[in-house]
């Protein structure tokens, strides 16, 4: 179901941590795993995970099958379902939304006219909400496709990025 | 050790006690929910939280370690704010239908919200509502709304039940607990969740709706399944039994019970119970009154033990029967002049017979076997056989202990085994003397037992050193080694290995009682507490020569035999069978000529011996069904009518005490075994693998609806190693023809490459295979 590469990086992983705890590995396969998909998938269901993937992840791992659905479905960097171009995650946690976190992410939902967990009709862009991202002090923040921490998101800042993404 | 106070109460705790170990050794309660004393640290309720003097703020005194002149306020102000706070946090999404909830009146939650919340909640918004899951036919997941996300179901699969079968998914207030996508729970013991569900979330799906917590009076009993003997709640309402949970014994079974104990009640109450006494004639089944069916016994074995003799009787009974039950049958068969009875039906191999020195048993006290630093398991599917005492070993296994099988299949554990051998039943003696070889030349001793031939593997070298490298060890035999054609054998090489390692040895008994059978001597050549005694045929023996008249005592032969093809056969060209049994089975209404209706073990009183020889007893919880009387009674009762003397029992407890009389319980154990030749040199040919599948066990769980419906009674299709397949052209998949004597059956035939080549397992004691022959006998397999 994965590429020798791909398998090749996951024992990688798992060389990390002691021989009777593969489990610790589930993070870092399920990750290697997604991006493997995202790169050679062709349809958008084929470029985030599915429960065949994570299967075939926890049986690779020697671990059950719920173990590895429990992280995947807990961190939101693990695409569950189709995503755009672009997936734009923000944190409207507490200390966030006391900063401004939900009217970030409601402008960015007038702006690009999808409601949060939607993903716009071009395919683009894709808006959810974020869970902490350990920056209460840059508040709002938000993340692009995974990587990308963008700081201070006043609708300004917003603006700009949206334009830089365009 | 650590000085505390807790709530003004001064103690000292060991290093690593947590501030919950503390508080409960001075009686002191904290509140809690996600804590369970049999489960890992999960500190996700925050329901115990206290105040520690000194620190900042309230902490969980299930995480939090004890550490010298800590003191510690349960009730104080602070501490009542943060459960009250907590509780109002739990509360918020807990949906208000006690009422319709089946917890109600049992429940933790509602006990705490009483005890310790506020009398409202501020909370005004919606609350979430979580969609029902599948966990199978066993337990209710259906209203999950409940949840409190503590998370002991699902700690419990993973660390008592070995896999990990329900996990929390998704995060924060969108986490549901589930089981893996599609998936069911598939543990058998996987009912302890129901126990351990601290609401009403997860539900026991036989028990729902059917009545209220607080109508049910509460009886002690124990386990008729398995060898353990867990003590057992059972919960009845106007007599009948409502529903089973364990009763806490920390020696036996802990504070859990398999899902075999737990749902089995379904088959005392289950339609195919025989209620009156019934007498075929004509070939018809009429229903008649005790006297007449007594009497018609009576007239049946008076005449054909005038016309053939007392030998042309034979007495086969059940080790799911109890103590009192048994004792009493021995009694009758041999006061009568009848020397054939037997208990061991599904034993082939009776060679050990006359080398015998005393009641066979575990060798050890459970705890004693769990303790053991190297533990090798001999023939035992283990958690088929013994859910519980597996979950036991595995629990060994974490604590340090090494895990060793020799078996015929290699079995999903769910632990991690030290080394194994997995051969062909016919390997299985040369299996077992490897190891010895091995030993023998570890410890450069010599053996009595010829092994010139037998050459040690790999893995056997790794048992033989684990074993005597271990400061304790036991070795056990399971249901495969009893029932295998060469037990004899099997028994004189472990007592060899066990003999030179030091190490202990016995038998996982099989039944809830088959250790009470072999001490009150329900056996052809040894009569209670080994009193000698005219040698009779055993139970084989019975079979393969006919006798005229069989008494069978809580016996189905077709599912309790070693051979169930011979055993109908010799019942149907019998003269007369009479059966005492609490069910109208199919197979008796077939062979039996009267049916005597007697009491499950619910509805007498009696007593089990468990696999370390622990003799419980335990009340009739309810009233018997219709006109059932106790088998006690009724042996006694035939005892009188057949003019024998030595039957005037009045209670159950009169029959003990008469049994008890012979001498101490534990003075009759003895698993050493004399001179029994051993040929170590493996066979060769097609060999079935027969277990008996783990809800086909004994009569009652055999008509327990429920469990009937989970996977572990999926319909028996013959598994086979792709090699062999592929060798006799058959495709993983498609039906197969096998053939066993006079038996053939067109089965499902599916590749499994834990069997040995040469090989096929199909299960007996299943309606689908009565036709087939031996558990462990030849077989042929061909293209159906």
């Amino acid at each position: 179901m994965l590429s020798a590469q791909s398998l090749a990086a996951i024992d990688r992983e798992v060389a990390k941590y002691p021989a009777d705890q593969k489990r610790s590995a589930v993070m870092g396969a399920l990750r290697i795993a997604l991006v493997e998909r995202r790169e050679t998938g062709k349809t958008p269901e084929e470029r985030c995970l599915n429960t065949e993937v994570i299967e075939f992840v926890a049986n690779y791992l020697q671990i059950p099958p719920v173990a590895a659905y429990e992280v995947a479905t807990f961190y939101n960097m693990y695409d569950m379902k189709p995503v755009g171009q672009y997936k734009i995650t923000v944190c409207t946690n507490l200390p966030c939304a006391l900063s401004g976190g939900v009217n970030a992410a409601a402008y960015i939902s007038k702006k690009l006219g999808i409601a949060i967990g939607e993903t716009s009709a071009d395919g683009k862009y894709t808006l959810l909400e974020g869970e902490c991202m350990g920056a209460c002090g840059d508040a709002p923040v938000l993340l692009v496709n995974n990587h990308k921490m963008c700081s201070f998101m006043t609708p300004e800042a917003i603006d700009k990025k949206l334009a830089e993404l365009n | 050790m650590l000085e505390i106070e807790i709530d003004g109460k001064k103690l000292t705790v060991p290093q690593g006690s947590t501030v919950m170990d503390a508080a409960h050794s001075v009686g002191t309660y904290i509140p809690h929910f996600c804590y369970h004393k049999k489960l890992s640290i999960a500190a996700n309720c925050r329901m115990c939280l206290v105040e520690v003097e000194k620190a900042p703020k309230p902490l969980p005194a299930c995480a939090t370690p004890v550490t010298d002149g800590m003191k510690v306020h349960t009730h104080s102000d602070m501490a009542k704010k943060a459960q009250a706070g907590v509780m109002e946090f739990l509360l918020i999404n807990h949906p208000l239908d006690c009422p319709i909830c089946d917890q109600g009146g049992e429940c933790q939650l509602q006990d705490l919200a009483v005890g310790y919340g506020n009398s409202s909640s501020r909370y005004q918004e919606e609350k979430r509502s979580v969609v029902g899951k599948d966990m199978g036919p066993l337990v209710s997941a259906e209203e999950m709304s409940r949840c409190i996300h503590c998370t002991r179901c699902v700690r419990f699969t993973e660390e008592i039940g070995g896999f990990q079968e329900i996990g929390m998914a998704n995060r924060s207030e969108f986490s549901e607990i589930m089981p893996y996508l599609g998936k069911t729970v598939n543990s058998e013991i996987s009912g302890n969740v129901i126990d351990l569900c601290p609401v009403g979330a997860l539900t026991s799906k036989p028990f729902r709706y059917s009545t209220r917590a607080w109508e049910l009076s509460r009886r002690k009993s124990v386990s008729p399944h398995d060898g353990l003997g867990s003590n057992l709640i059972v919960q009845v309402k106007a007599n009948e039994v409502m529903r089973v949970l364990p009763l806490e014994n920390e020696a036996i079974n802990e504070c859990w019970i398999a899902d075999r104990d737990r749902f089995s009640y379904e088959g005392l109450n289950s339609a195919e119970r025989l209620q009156k006494p019934m007498i075929k004639f004509d070939g018809k089944w009429h229903e008649t009154d005790w006297e007449t069916a007594l009497a018609y016994v009576v007239k049946g074995l008076n005449g054909v033990s005038a016309d053939h003799g007392k030998d042309a009787i034979g007495f086969l009974t059940s080790p799911h029967s109890t103590t009192e039950e048994l004792y009493l049958a021995q009694k009758l068969a041999r006061a009568f002049g009848v020397n054939n009875i037997d208990y061991r039906l599904r034993r082939s191999d009776f060679s050990a017979d006359a080398a015998q020195q005393g009641a066979q048993w575990l060798g050890s006290s459970i705890a004693e076997l769990t303790a053991a630093k190297s533990i090798l398991v001999v023939g035992s599917t283990q958690r088929k056989e013994q859910p519980l005492l597996a979950s036991q070993l595995r629990q060994a296994v974490k604590k340090g202990s090494a895990l060793n099988v020799i078996h015929v299949a290699d079995d999903a554990l769910l632990t991690a085994v030290n080394a194994k051998l997995i051969v062909s039943p016919l390997a299985l003696v040369n299996a077992l003397a490897q190891v010895l070889k091995a030993v023998v030349e570890i410890k450069s001793a010599q053996s009595t037992i010829d092994l010139a031939a037998v050459a040690a593997s790999e893995e056997a070298q790794a048992i033989a050193a684990s074993l005597v490298e271990a400061e304790s060890a036991a070795i056990v035999l399971g249901n495969v080694a009893q029932h295998h054609p060469a037990f004899a054998q099997l028994l004189k090489l472990t007592q060899e290995i066990a003999a030179l390692t030091g190490a202990r040895f016995g038998l996982l008994a099989e039944a809830a009682n088959s250790t009470g059978a072999e001490l009150v001597g329900a056996l052809p050549h040894r009569a209670a507490f080994g009193a000698n005694t005219a040698a009779g045929l055993n139970a084989a023996a019975m079979i393969a020569a006919p006798r005229k008249a069989y008494f069978l005592l809580n016996t189905e032969v077709e599912f309790d035999s070693y051979n169930p093809q011979a055993a109908v056969a010799a019942m149907k060209q019998a003269a007369t069978v009479i059966a005492l049994t609490a069910y109208k089975g199919a197979g008796l209404l077939d062979y039996a000529d009267v049916l005597l209706p007697i009491a499950p073990f619910s509805e007498t009183a009696g007593s089990f011996v468990n696999m370390e020889g622990k003799l419980q007893s335990f009340n009739g919880v309810v009233r018997p069904l219709g006109e059932t009387r106790p088998a006690w009674k009724v042996l006694r009762v035939l005892g009188n009518m057949l003019n024998l003397s030595g039957f005037e029992h009045n209670s159950a407890e009169e029959v003990r005490a008469e049994l008890l009389a012979h001498g101490a319980v534990e003075s009759a154990f003895n698993n050493a075994i004399g001179d029994v030749p051993v040929n170590a040199e493996a066979g060769a040919g097609l060999v079935r693998i027969g277990e008996v599948p783990l809800y086909q066990a004994d009569a009652i769980c055999r008509r327990a609806q429920s469990l009937q419906q989970t996977a572990d009674a999926a319909v028996p299709v013959a598994r086979a190693h792709s090699s062999l397949l592929a060798r006799l052209n058959l495709a993983d998949g498609k039906q197969g023809l096998l053939r066993q004597g006079t038996g053939e059956l067109k089965v499902l035939v599916e590749a499994d490459d834990s069997l040995p080549a040469d090989t096929v397992r199909l299960a007996t004691a299943h309606p689908l295979t009565v036709g087939l022959g031996g558990m462990f006998d030849s077989i042929e397999l061909t293209q159906g």
